[in-house]
């Protein structure tokens, strides 16, 4: 176990942190029930510029712009955003060779009450793979700041995209109802 | 506009949904374009023609070129520009390439960098697969999407000289804006090489962000 003040923590506060300390300035999103206070963290402190998109490529693509113009940038979706991608990290992030960081929201399993959306997380980590895109599934409190840190240093020393899969262990997940 | 407007493509509709706009050439106003930039403006070329045109131009250090991912010149521009905002920005984007991502222009409305200039050619057709018509081709008013989106100051270029009037004002406004400009069903005058890698890195040292 890590320190008793980091173990307090909560997801989200550890990741904004974590951003913050790697100068990830810009964060761009499609909305997630799951993502909801990080989001609203994200907008309350003025250090991040932050705002939704329409659609996960668009958030994709300024992120990459960004990038490309100095900035450091992360792109928050849940699954069935990341089934959207393919062709953005095959013909942009990926062959240009830029450290998109994606923070994905995971759904359809664990307890999923929605079948599409169990389907459509099927088809995210063999994307991912047959992209050779590096990926972590974070499940554990205690690793998320080791984790989340690691990968965007090494997204930048690389040049290369990662993903990094908030699981239902870590955040408690989209709860259904009966 | 009836000397020019003679391309089978370009006859679809195109009159109805933008008003009394001249047909003008995608390579003539690319070069246009580009020789009004003296500030080294950064320009991101959108997939195919757009970005054929922007390289036939002139290869700024300043210029990206799109290899792939249809309809993300605005939001890699809008990325540029939110980076940059000392640097104007430019996107050349087609309207197949709009049409795949229409929603990006309420974004850039909302966030409203004063630094972003939108540019749509718009022959009404996808022209580098066989100049099949667009959904949109006959009933769109691209700057009337635009506006509705909240880009209040969008507008069509009536000719020439009055797409080198709005790239200027473009060029000096303080909200972004998109300028539309018809043009005929001429491929592209030339093409980028295919080199990604060395495209972004160029890019980046054009912009400053990588030592020379």
């Amino acid at each position: 176990m890590q320190a008793k003040d980091d173990a307090q923590a909560s997801w989200h506060e550890i990741v904004l942190a974590t951003f913050k300390s790697n100068e990830v300035k810009l964060v761009t999103y499609v909305p997630d029930r799951v993502l909801t206070p990080l989001i609203k963290a994200l907008h309350a402190d003025r250090y991040f510029t932050c705002f939704a998109t329409a659609r996960e490529e668009e958030a994709v693509g300024i992120v990459s712009g960004a990038w490309m113009g100095g900035t450091r940038g992360a792109v928050l979706m849940q699954t069935s955003g990341f089934g959207t991608l393919a062709n953005a990290l095959a013909s942009l992030a990926v062959p240009y060779q830029i450290p998109l960081v994606m923070l994905v929201s995971e759904r359809g399993t664990l307890g999923e009450f929605n079948w599409g959306q169990a389907l459509v997380a099927r088809t995210m980590r063999p994307v991912l793979d047959s992209l050779a895109v590096e990926h972590h599934t974070i499940t554990r409190l205690d690793e998320l700041e080791f984790t989340v840190d690691r990968s965007i240093k090494q997204a930048v020393a690389t040049q290369a995209p990662v993903a990094l899969i908030l699981s239902p262990l870590l955040t408690g997940g989209k709860v259904f109802k009966a | 506009m009836s000397a020019t407007d003679k391309g089978k493509s370009t006859s679809a509709g195109l009159p109805a949904r933008s008003g009394n706009a001249k047909v003008m050439n995608r390579t003539d106003l690319t070069r246009r374009l580009v020789a009004r930039l003296k500030r080294e403006e950064a320009v991101i070329g959108g997939i195919g023609n757009t970005n054929f045109d922007l390289w036939v131009a002139g290869q700024r250090p300043q210029n990206f070129y799109m290899l792939g991912s249809m309809g993300l010149a605005f939001p890699i521009a809008l990325g540029v520009a939110l980076a940059q905002p000392r640097r104007r920005v430019i996107a050349l984007e087609g309207d197949g390439s709009l049409l795949m991502q229409l929603g990006c222009l309420s974004t850039i409305a909302a966030v409203a960098p004063a630094n972003l200039t939108l540019i749509v050619m718009d022959n009404g057709i996808y022209q580098i697969t066989g100049g099949q018509p667009t959904p949109a081709a006959a009933t769109t008013d691209f700057v009337a999407v635009a506006q509705g989106c909240g880009l209040s100051s969008s507008a069509w270029a009536a000719d020439e000289e009055d797409f080198e009037r709005l790239v200027d004002a473009a060029l000096a406004a303080d909200r972004p804006m998109l300028i539309a400009a018809r043009i005929d069903d001429k491929p592209g005058a030339g093409t980028t090489l295919r080199d990604p890698v060395q495209i972004r890195e160029r890019f980046m040292r054009g912009l400053g962000v990588r030592g020379a």
